[in-house]
């Protein structure tokens, strides 16, 4: 065997041993064997995720702070815990600057309602780039009606990259806020976020970074990245649906004003006057998911017994496997190919509708995103209404890859004149 | 497989790939646009309706086989009909597509395998919705949500 394929032998041994924690992977779907390349649309959860929630329901559900009996400290300890997890996660400073949120979208909407709120005005300019999610487009539209700010949008070149000239040139005296993605979720691109920060920070401009789609393909540290806000969901990182994190630096978050009443934000309430919980739970209010910040901690336990390289190394290695073999499909055209991408491959097929092709590739038991995903400036940009896409995870393999292109083959044989 | 078939038939393709009545109208004195966001599939449609029937109809837009298709058919099986007769083809296409109904007459009845497929009926009914908005001279565009 060449070194080469023994490489790939290892990466694909290693895959089908992750795969066996994931019990839905096991499904057969119109009588095939499951294929699962929606992972950016959300991950499967490996079995220890499940099975973390389920014994906090079975064994020690109560509601978490303040409670004297014992269920409710044993909530609050699993509960308070994964904060910390989060923090060693990402690198935080401290577990204070760990809001436990319902996903990426809720995290971006509290900067925005409350840091852009409370300091933003008419003439000030939010800047966003051309591949954002809606989610990293509407909060700042909608805080834009709110104070009379303006979005300045950075270009996206050909290639699916951000260009970084039009960026800097687009930073100013006017600039209170960049908001950007870590990875775009329709083209795999990673952005260069450290310069990106830096480029802002240069200018006095805080930086949120919308990390829903790198959560689960790179290792984040945002003392290195040194952003002000960093956003994501457990349920992309192989966790629960309904749990999200906002990271802000503590200085920011201690003097944002509130979000949300009620609840564990407050610290004392009469008809005359409240006070506020301190950090974190002044943006924590109402009962929290429990059960899903539970969960997202078994997620951080799984991922944390394997190796970011490996893990780097097995993205990259089917992302490299799947290119060629699908762009040699003829008249199939990838939309994104940043130098610096993960896992994910949007394509276009000439004479079929992505829709249509997500329709027949389902029918080989093969899930793939078809649609604009949420970014329609960028499909726009692009000149397409919508893209198929497939993203990877770390249980997927080569065989998952030659069942996809087998089965874009297969699709337009339907649609064969 | 069989029920892609069903979806997939022959005349669907050959609608998608060559629809009929497919560009802007000249003359046209009722207009509507769809759009379906769930897939961006987008529809403009021109109607001459003169004493209460339509005596021409064409579309324009971008979508999957399934919305191409119908919108291609519709405009061939309602050009000529009163506006009542067109709206009334419009409701048993719902019908059928949604899965209550019995087939709808005709080459309409190609489309009765989107039934299978429930993603996908919005697809199927996109055009006519778009038919309804611009016989009711709805000016803003009109989704299927």
């Amino acid at each position: 065997m060449k070194i080469l394929d023994k490489l790939m032998h290892h990466d694909d041994v290693q895959a089908q041993f992750w795969r066996t924690d994931f019990p839905v992977l096991k499904s057969r779907v119109h009588g095939k064997p499951l294929v699962y390349l929606d992972n950016a649309a959300t991950t499967q959860k490996p079995l220890a995720v499940i099975e973390a929630e389920s014994d906090y329901y079975l064994n020690y559900n109560a509601n978490v702070h303040r409670g004297v009996h014992a269920l409710s400290l044993r909530a609050t300890e699993a509960y308070e815990e994964v904060r910390v997890k989060v923090q060693h996660l990402i690198n935080a400073v401290s577990p204070d600057e760990i809001i436990f949120v319902r996903g990426t979208t809720e995290a971006i909407n509290l900067v925005a309602q409350s840091y852009g709120r409370s300091r933003l005005q008419a003439g000030d300019e939010i800047v966003l780039s051309e591949m954002e999610h809606h989610s990293n487009i509407v909060p700042w539209q909608i805080l834009c009606q709110q104070t009379g700010a303006k979005l300045r949008i950075i270009p996206v070149n050909d290639l699916g990259e951000l260009q970084m000239e039009a960026y800097a040139d687009l930073l100013n005296e006017h600039t209170r806020l960049v908001a950007v993605t870590h990875v775009s979720n329709s083209l795999g691109t990673i952005n260069p976020v450290k310069a990106i920060v830096a480029l802002a920070h240069e200018h006095g401009v805080p930086v949120l970074v919308d990390g829903a789609q790198a959560i689960a393909h790179l290792p984040v540290d945002v003392r290195d990245m040194d952003c002000d806000f960093y956003a994501f969901s457990a349920h992309k990182l192989y966790g629960p649906t309904g749990v999200g994190v906002l990271y802000g630096k503590a200085a920011l978050l201690e003097a944002m004003p509130v979000y949300q009443g009620g609840g564990d934000m407050i610290n004392s309430v009469s008809f005359g006057e409240t006070t506020f919980n301190v950090l974190p739970f002044k943006f924590e209010a109402g009962t929290p998911n429990i059960a899903g910040v539970i969960g997202l901690g078994a997620a951080i336990d799984y991922l944390g017994s394997i190796e970011w390289d490996e893990l780097v190394a097995h993205d990259r290695a089917l992302l490299a496997y799947a290119t060629p073999l699908l762009a040699s499909v003829s008249g199939l055209r990838i939309i994104g190919n940043a130098r610096d991408k993960i896992g994910i491959l949007s394509f276009v097929l000439e004479g079929m509708h992505a829709h249509d092709i997500g329709t027949l590739l389902d029918s080989e038991g093969v899930a793939i995103r078809t649609g604009h995903h949420c970014t329609m400036p960028l499909m726009q940009r692009f000149g397409v209404p919508a893209t198929a896409r497939a993203s990877f995870a770390l249980y997927n393999t080569r065989q998952e890859v030659d069942a996809l292109v087998e089965a874009v083959y297969k699709a337009k044989e339907v649609f064969r004149p | 497989m069989n029920d892609l078939r069903e979806l997939y038939q022959e005349t669907i393709l050959d609608h998608y790939r060559q629809p009929r009545n497919a560009g802007r109208l000249v003359g046209a004195n009722r207009t509507a646009e769809g759009y379906n966001p769930l897939c961006g599939d987008k529809v403009k449609l021109y109607l001459k309706v003169e004493d209460g029937v339509i005596r021409d109809v064409r579309f324009e837009g971008y979508g999957c086989a399934i919305a191409t298709a119908s919108a291609s058919l519709m405009t061939e099986c309602i050009k000529g009909k009163s506006e009542a007769e067109a709206l009334q083809l419009m409701e048993s296409v719902h019908a059928m597509v949604a899965g209550g109904g019995t087939s709808a007459e005709g080459k309409l009845a190609v489309l009765a395998g989107v039934r299978e497929f429930p993603q996908r009926v919005k697809c199927a009914t996109l055009a006519w919705h778009t038919m309804k908005a611009a016989l009711d001279n709805v000016e803003e565009a009109v989704t299927t949500q």
